[in-house]
């Protein structure tokens, strides 16, 4: 595990400037969750609150993400170069902070972990996180990151309550503190069920501070699973319009024609 | 004969060139202004053109994600990242295909809604249904085969599942599998094969089918909401009293049907590509993994009604033929309806609701086999109810619903058991 000062080195870069458009954009958005067809899929979890548009927070993220987790995952899907424009950040911060691999500053978010020893030290090849985000949703892994604890029973020493009997130790232990789980008694013939987790030794941050950072790095990979996505929301508000537009002059064309037809 | 066909003399010397020899203008004209259509067609009319206006999009947009795809088992899944993180505007391209594939089955299933409700099926336009379940048929091919195209998780164990369901067929059942496959797996061959079929055989099946369809429909011309035939009454000049020219009318109304459609069809685009995971599967951002079985494995919604008529008969090769019959029927409802009164405004009350309940039937089936009541039931039921036992009591109603419709068309019509409202002379109402 690296060091890594928590205190986030970034410009903080304020989010977006296209103010106005962004605006238009969320009332959309709004509009649509009403409809609740975005959040059909999810499932009964209290949400992550994640917003891929505040730059700020995906920028911690990126900086936690390569520090704690590029180790074992990559981002193959994902360049360098194309964090540095979407985060606004410069391609030597990115160079200097980012890249622990050596790669050049246009290539993917790879690894060197070698697939077939880390299969053998974790019992899994540590899956790649490009889409991560799309496949198991933000919310999923918010809590996933949050509901690791001791487990001596299990290979690596972990064990997580939203992913039972993962491969995955804590990588955030140093952050978050050492969890462990509260168990109700076990009734004759089961075994005990999982009351609530419990910090037993405190981490480097408090619980409101480490579910921050947990926050940010999942925004950081909802923003890895489709860098498009500011660019969508921002473009389709313009489609929109027009669309609107066009759709109301087919109108005032379709009635002006239809004048004759009784 | 729906269409007038005038042969045309332009005045401009190159067309009347090519007029005299390709008529080609005049075949237009015959099609678009000497087209006449009834002109009391209601809002279950767009769908036709919206039909093709999103088969236009699946092919634009089809071929430019041709240039960028890779149709590999080793390259698929990543050519397809590629085309949304780092081809130009390649995230739109691939959203309004995929988003296109579910708006086809949207409309096109109002469209033969549509066709039920105003008994468009019925003499003389029985060949106009029956190409168009053809053309139902070939796009399901298509869509299904695209579906397995990005190689993601779901299209693996998608593919796996249907194809499997040609092993029911006794004798050649798991020869044919592997024959259809080129592997004991969906592999490399499946994948290469059904690229070739998705982009170039399907579509020139549908475009034909498509060409055929609206040349039947012109020969008989168009039904209409009041299930009247306008060509009973005609004008001195020949055209029919209560029918105006394709072009201009319809081409404007559609034009202002086609904007209202793109609207919503751009917020899904823009604002939810994947639909909440409706349109574009969570588990197929996974890549193909022929180890790693998704927890469900369903298909997308617009095979799901078909898919539980599978799930809801215990027996795979049963299930198969009342999964194919559920289709095969809808191919002889012009012979099991014997009514003469075409359109359900001068129905019996008993087609009335016998229409109502097929529909909410497919609903019902479709929530079933996208695993909807098996998610519910617990919540319903409680946590120790038996999920499978409920959901199948459910869905085997449903079932039986869905395959009454055809029974009870025929019998309600062949004995005269439907009292039919007068037909109006003329149709009623325009909008």
């Amino acid at each position: 595990m690296r060091e890594i000062d928590c205190e986030t080195t970034f410009d903080r870069t304020p989010r977006m400037k296209d103010g106005m458009l962004r605006k238009i954009a969320l009332i959309a958005i709004a509009a649509l969750s009403l409809t609740g067809v975005v959040h059909a899929a999810e499932g009964g979890m209290e949400p992550a609150n994640v917003r891929v548009d505040d730059i700020a927070a995906v920028q911690r993220g990126a900086r936690l993400f390569f520090n704690y987790c590029s180790g074992c995952h990559s981002l193959q899907y994902l360049r360098y170069s194309r964090i540095a424009d979407d985060l606004k950040l410069d391609e030597k911060a990115v160079a200097d902070s980012l890249i622990f691999t050596g790669a050049k500053i246009g290539e993917r978010a790879t690894n060197h972990m070698p697939a077939e020893q880390s299969a053998a030290w974790f019992g899994k090849t540590p899956p790649d996180l490009s889409l991560e985000a799309r496949a198991k949703g933000a919310d999923w892994i918010y809590h996933y990151l949050k509901s690791f604890y001791l487990d001596p029973s299990r290979p690596v020493g972990w064990n997580n309550t939203v992913f039972p009997n993962a491969s995955m130790p804590n990588a955030l232990w140093e952050l978050q503190g050492l969890q462990v789980a509260v168990k109700h008694p076990a009734a004759q013939g089961q075994d005990a069920a999982i009351e609530k987790l419990e910090i037993r030794t405190p981490g480097r941050l408090d619980a409101e501070q480490y579910d921050q950072a947990v926050r940010d790095i999942t925004s950081f990979l909802a923003y890895a699973a489709e860098p498009a996505a500011p660019k969508r929301q921002a473009v389709g508000v313009w489609v929109l319009l027009y669309l609107a537009f066009f759709t109301f002059l087919a109108w005032l064309l379709k009635h002006e024609y239809w004048k004759d037809v009784h | 004969m729906g269409t007038t066909f005038v042969r045309l003399h332009p005045r401009n010397k190159v067309l009347a060139w090519i007029e005299d020899r390709l008529p080609w203008l005049s075949f237009l004209s015959a099609h678009t202004t000497g087209y006449y259509a009834p002109k009391n067609f209601n809002l279950w009319y767009y769908f036709g053109s919206l039909a093709l206006v999103v088969l236009v999009n699946q092919i634009l947009t089809g071929i430019f994600l041709t240039m960028f795809y890779k149709a590999s088992a080793a390259e698929a899944f990543a050519s397809v990242e590629y085309i949304m993180r780092d081809v130009e505007w390649g995230w739109l391209i691939r959203y309004m295909h995929s988003t296109g594939a579910s708006l086809f089955f949207v409309v096109v299933y109002l469209h033969m809604f549509r066709g039920l409700m105003y008994g468009s099926y019925k003499k003389p336009r029985e060949l106009v249904w029956i190409i168009g379940m053809l053309i139902f048929l070939v796009l399901m091919a298509e869509a299904f085969m695209g579906y397995v195209l990005p190689w993601g998780n779901m299209s693996f164990w998608g593919a796996k599942v249907i194809i499997s369901l040609f092993g029911a067929v006794p004798w050649i059942g798991d020869t044919l599998v592997e024959w259809i496959m080129g592997d004991y797996l969906p592999a490399d061959a499946t994948l290469n094969r059904f690229f070739a079929l998705h982009v170039i055989a399907l579509p020139l099946v549908l475009l034909l089918l498509v060409v055929l369809h609206l040349g039947a429909l012109h020969e008989v011309g168009s039904n209409n909401p009041d299930g009247v035939e306008i060509k009973d009454k005609k004008k001195p000049d020949g055209t029919p009293l209560d029918g105006i020219a394709f072009h201009p009318y319809y081409t404007v109304k559609d034009l202002f049907g086609t904007g209202f459609f793109l609207l919503i069809a751009a917020f899904i685009i823009f604002y939810a590509p994947t639909f909440g995971g409706w349109f574009l599967e969570h588990d197929n951002f996974i890549p193909a993994n022929n180890l790693a079985t998704p927890e469900h494995i369903k298909p997308v919604w617009y095979f799901t009604p078909f898919y539980a008529m599978l799930r809801m008969i215990p027996a795979k090769l049963p299930g198969v033929i009342v999964m194919f019959l559920g289709i095969v029927l809808l191919f002889f409802v012009p012979w099991l309806d014997r009514g003469i009164v075409k359109s359900i405004r001068y129905r019996g009350l008993g087609y009335k609701i016998a229409l109502g309940l097929f529909a909410l039937s497919f609903v019902m089936l479709g929530a079933v086999g996208a695993g909807i009541t098996a998610e519910k039931i617990p919540e319903w039921f409680g946590p120790e109810a038996n999920v499978t036992t409920i959901e199948n009591a459910f869905g085997r109603f449903w079932l039986i619903i869905y395959f009454a419709f055809f029974a009870f068309l025929w019998v309600y019509t062949r004995f005269g058991k439907e009292k039919t409202k007068p037909v109006p002379d003329r149709v009623t109402t325009h909008a």
